[in-house]
C-alpha cells in the first residue's frame, strides 16, 4: 500500500485494518447542520494530528465503522465519517 | 443547620461517574457501561459528611447539549433548570486512561466560575495500561486539586471529600483562558496532558482482542443472536426449580388455611383472593430477576454499545439509529425505564419513535402470562440439541414483538413522526468485568420492585376483584358457577361482545381489566375467577390444568398474541406522557396497539380454528 502513503482521503474511505492522521475536520462551512456534526464529532474525540484505525465494520454494507481515535473506540456512520480527513500511514 | 453545599457530579459518558457517586453516598444507583446510561436525577449526602449533597448528572461530552439527558447537565450547570439550584462546586469525574478527551471537557467546565475537584478515576487500569500520569503536576497546570482515585474500591474517597469542603470554602479557581472554540480546547488539552503524561501505555488490549471476536461481521453476529437466545432460553430454564419451590410453598400455605380456618369469609378471602391472585404473580420473581441479571451484564460490561453498532445498519433500515437498540433492549426488562432511557437519543422524531415501539418489546410483566399459557397448552419436548419446544415459543413471541416493532417503526416514520433519520455516533467503552456487587444491589432492587408491585397493586385489584367476583351472590338453584352471576361475571358479558371473534370467553374478558394496572395482574385475575368458579379443582392441580382443560388451543394461541401486542399497563401510558409532554401520543400509542392487537388475534384465532 505504499502509493497510497502521504495521500489525503475522507476517514470513511479507508479500509478495514488500515491507518491514518487526522488532518482536518471540514465540509460543507456554511451549512449549518455540517458544522454541528463537525462539533460532535470533535467533541466525541476527533482531533486534527491523532491516529486513527478503521477496526471494524458492519456486517450489512460494511456501515458503520469502529475506528480507534486516540485512547479511545468510537462508532459512527461512513457520511459522518466522511467529514474526517485522514492522511494515510 | 443550613441545607447541604450542593456539589454536581459531572463527566464524559462511560467515566464510571456513577460509580464513584455509589461509592461516596452509599446510595444504590443504577450503574452501567453505555453511554446515556444515567436518565434519573439520583442525589445523596455523602456518607460521613452530611453537609456535602451530591447530584449525579448524566454523562455529557460537552456544554452544548445533544439530547433531552444532556440538557439537564447543561441546565444545572448553569444554574438555569427548573427545579434544580446552582450547584456550590463541581466533582469533574476524569477517566485516567483517556486523559487529553477528558481534559478538553475539564477546560470547557472551568470556564462556569464554579469551584472544581478533579477525581482522576480509573487511575488502577491506567497502571495496568502502563500509562503514568504525574497528578501533581495535573494539578498545577489547571490550578485545581486532583485526587487518583478507583472507586469501586474507595480508594481516594476521604482525600476527595476534604477537597470538597476546602474548595467550597475557598471559592472557584482564578480565570484562564484556553479560548474560545472547541479546536482550541482540544489542542490546550492535549498540551497538558502530554505535558503530564510520563507514559503513554499500551491500550486495553483485552478490549481490542475481544472486539475482533465480538463484533466480527460473522462471528458476532452469531454471538449476539446465541447471547439473547440464550437468555430467554435461561428464563425457563434455570427458574424452573426455585419456581417449584414457590409454587410448593403457595401451595402448602392454602392448604393449612383450608385446614386450620373454617369455611367462610376469611377462608375465601385468603386463599381464593390473595393466595391464588398475588401467589400466580410471585412465583415468577426467578424468571424476571434472570432476564434482569442478563441485561445488567450486558449492560456492565460494555457489550451493550457493541450491540448497537452490530444493528445500527437494521435499524436504520426502519429510520432509527443502533443507539434505540438500547432502549429498546432495556425494555425487555420494563418498558418504564426503556422509555425513560429514550432520553439519550438526541433527534426528537427518533426519540419519539422509540417510545412509540417501546411497548411492542416484551416486558418481563408479560412473563408470567406467557409462561402460564405455554406451560398450559404447549408440550415439554425438545426439538434439536438443547432447545425446548417451549422455549422456542417463548423465542418466537418475543420475536413476533420486535418484527412488529420494526415494521411499526418503520410506518410511523414514514406516515406520522417524519423526519430525516439521525446520525449515530456512539463511544464503544473499554470491557469490564463486571461488578458482582453492583450486578447483586441492582437484582435486589429489582426483586424489593416487584414484591412492592406485589404487595401493593396486585395485592388491591386482586382483593377488589376478589370482591366483584362473589358479589352479587348466585340466585337459588343456579346451574352456572356462583362468579357467573357476580359483577365480574357481568362485566366479562359486557366485554366478551368485543372479544368473542377473537376467541375469548368472558373469563378472559373480565381479566383483561385489571389487567390494566400491571401485566401480571391478568393471570392473578385468572387465578382467582377460576378459583372461585371450582376451588377445589384449582386448590389440587394448579392455574396451568385448570386453563388447560378451560381452553380451545386457538383460544390461548389468541391470547399469547393478544398479550404480544396490546397497548401496555397504565404506569406505561402515564410515563408515555410524561416523557412526551401531553397526552396526543401516549393516547396514538394506546390506539394503534389496541388495533394491531385486535387484528393480529382475529387473524390468528379464526386460522388457527380452521387449521385444528
Amino acid at each position: 500500500m505504499n502509493h497510497l502513503s502521504n495521500v489525503v482521503i475522507p476517514l470513511g474511505a479507508l479500509l478495514i485494518g488500515s491507518r491514518g492522521k487526522v488532518t482536518e475536520l471540514s465540509g460543507d462551512q456554511h451549512d449549518l447542520e455540517t458544522s454541528d456534526r463537525i462539533d460532535r464529532l470533535r467533541e466525541i474525540g476527533f482531533s486534527e494530528g491523532l491516529d486513527v484505525e478503521l477496526l471494524h465494520q458492519s456486517p450489512f454494507g460494511k456501515d458503520p465503522i469502529a475506528v480507534r481515535i486516540g485512547a479511545m473506540t468510537v462508532a459512527l456512520r461512513r457520511s459522518e465519517a466522511n467529514l474526517i480527513k485522514v492522511q494515510v500511514i | 443547620m443550613s441545607s447541604p453545599h450542593l456539589v454536581a457530579v459531572v463527566g464524559n459518558p462511560n467515566c464510571g461517574k456513577s460509580a464513584l457517586f455509589n461509592a461516596l453516598t452509599g446510595l444504590r444507583q443504577k450503574v452501567a457501561n453505555y453511554p446515556g446510561a444515567t436518565v434519573e436525577r439520583r442525589t445523596g449526602k455523602v456518607l460521613h459528611h452530611a453537609e456535602i449533597e451530591l447530584i449525579d448528572l448524566p454523562g455529557t461530552y460537552s456544554l452544548t447539549p445533544r439530547s433531552p439527558d444532556e440538557a439537564v447537565t447543561q441546565q444545572v450547570l448553569a444554574g438555569t433548570h427548573s427545579i434544580e439550584r446552582k450547584p456550590d462546586a463541581i466533582l469533574c469525574v476524569v477517566d485516567a486512561t483517556n486523559l487529553a478527551q477528558h481534559l478538553r471537557f475539564v477546560l470547557e467546565l472551568r470556564g462556569l466560575g464554579l469551584p472544581i475537584v478533579i477525581a482522576l478515576n480509573m487511575i488502577d487500569m491506567a497502571t495496568r495500561e502502563r500509562i503514568a500520569i504525574d497528578s501533581k503536576l495535573l494539578s498545577e497546570k489547571l490550578g485545581i486539586p486532583v485526587i487518583e482515585t478507583v472507586a469501586v474500591r474507595k480508594k481516594g474517597l476521604p482525600e476527595l471529600t476534604e477537597q470538597l469542603l476546602h474548595v467550597i470554602n475557598v471559592g472557584a479557581p482564578s480565570c484562564a483562558d484556553y479560548g474560545d472554540s472547541l479546536k482550541q480546547r482540544q489542542k490546550a488539552a492535549r498540551k497538558i496532558a502530554a505535558d503530564v503524561t510520563l507514559s503513554e501505555g499500551i491500550g486495553h488490549k483485552t478490549t481490542r482482542i475481544l472486539d475482533k471476536i465480538l463484533l466480527h461481521p460473522v462471528i458476532g453476529l452469531i454471538i449476539l443472536f446465541t447471547l439473547l437466545f440464550t437468555m430467554f432460553q435461561a428464563v425457563f430454564a434455570w427458574a424452573e426449580t426455585p419456581m417449584d419451590m414457590i409454587e410448593a410453598g403457595i401451595g402448602g400455605l392454602q392448604e393449612y388455611f383450608a385446614n386450620t380456618l373454617p369455611d367462610g369469609f376469611l377462608l375465601s378471602v385468603l386463599n381464593d383472593g390473595i393466595l391464588s391472585g398475588v401467589g400466580a404473580v410471585v412465583v415468577f420473581l426467578p424468571q424476571i430477576l434472570i432476564l434482569f441479571f442478563f441485561i445488567l451484564i450486558l449492560e456492565s460490561t460494555g457489550y451493550m454499545a457493541r450491540a448497537a453498532f452490530l444493528m445500527d445498519k437494521l435499524m436504520s433500515a426502519v429510520g432509527l439509529n443502533g443507539r434505540a437498540f438500547i432502549p429498546l433492549l432495556s425494555s425487555f426488562a420494563c418498558a418504564i425505564p426503556g422509555i425513560m432511557a429514550a432520553r439519550s437519543i438526541s433527534n426528537e422524531k427518533d426519540r419519539l419513535t422509540t417510545i412509540l415501539i417501546a411497548p411492542l418489546m416484551t416486558c418481563s410483566a408479560r412473563l408470567p402470562v406467557y409462561t402460564v399459557i405455554i406451560a398450559a397448552f404447549i408440550p415439554d419436548k425438545t426439538v434439536g440439541i438443547g432447545i425446548g419446544l417451549q422455549g422456542l415459543v417463548l423465542f418466537s413471541l418475543y420475536l413476533a414483538g420486535i418484527v412488529a416493532a420494526l415494521i411499526a417503526a418503520a410506518l410511523l416514520k414514514r406516515f406520522v413522526v417524519k423526519g430525516t433519520a439521525d446520525t449515530f455516533m456512539l463511544e464503544l467503552p473499554k470491557y469490564q468485568t463486571p461488578n458482582l456487587r453492583f450486578v447483586l444491589i441492582g437484582l435486589f432492587e429489582r426483586a424489593r420492585l416487584f414484591l412492592k408491585r406485589a404487595g401493593s397493586i396486585i395485592l388491591v385489584s386482586t382483593i377488589v376483584l376478589w370482591i366483584l367476583a362473589i358479589y352479587p351472590v348466585a340466585p337459588e338453584g343456579a346451574d352456572k358457577p356462583a362468579v357467573a352471576y357476580s359483577f365480574v361475571g357481568i362485566i366479562g358479558g359486557w366485554l366478551q361482545n368485543i372479544f368473542a371473534p377473537i376467541g375469548f370467553n368472558w373469563e378472559i374478558s373480565a381479566a383483561l381489566v385489571p389487567g390494566m394496572a400491571a401485566r401480571e395482574v391478568a393471570i392473578a385475575a385468572l387465578g382467582t375467577v377460576y378459583s372461585l368458579s371450582g376451588s377445589d379443582e384449582m386448590l389440587e392441580v394448579g392455574l396451568v390444568t385448570v386453563l388447560n382443560n378451560a381452553w380451545s388451543l386457538p383460544t390461548a394461541l389468541s391470547f399469547l398474541v393478544w398479550f404480544v401486542f396490546a397497548p401496555q399497563c397504565l404506569s406505561t401510558i402515564a410515563v408515555a406522557r410524561r416523557e412526551t409532554g401531553g397526552w396526543k401520543w401516549p393516547l396514538f400509542m394506546v390506539a394503534y396497539l389496541f388495533g394491531i392487537a385486535y387484528i393480529a388475534c382475529f387473524i390468528t384465532y379464526q386460522t388457527a380454528s380452521a387449521l385444528l
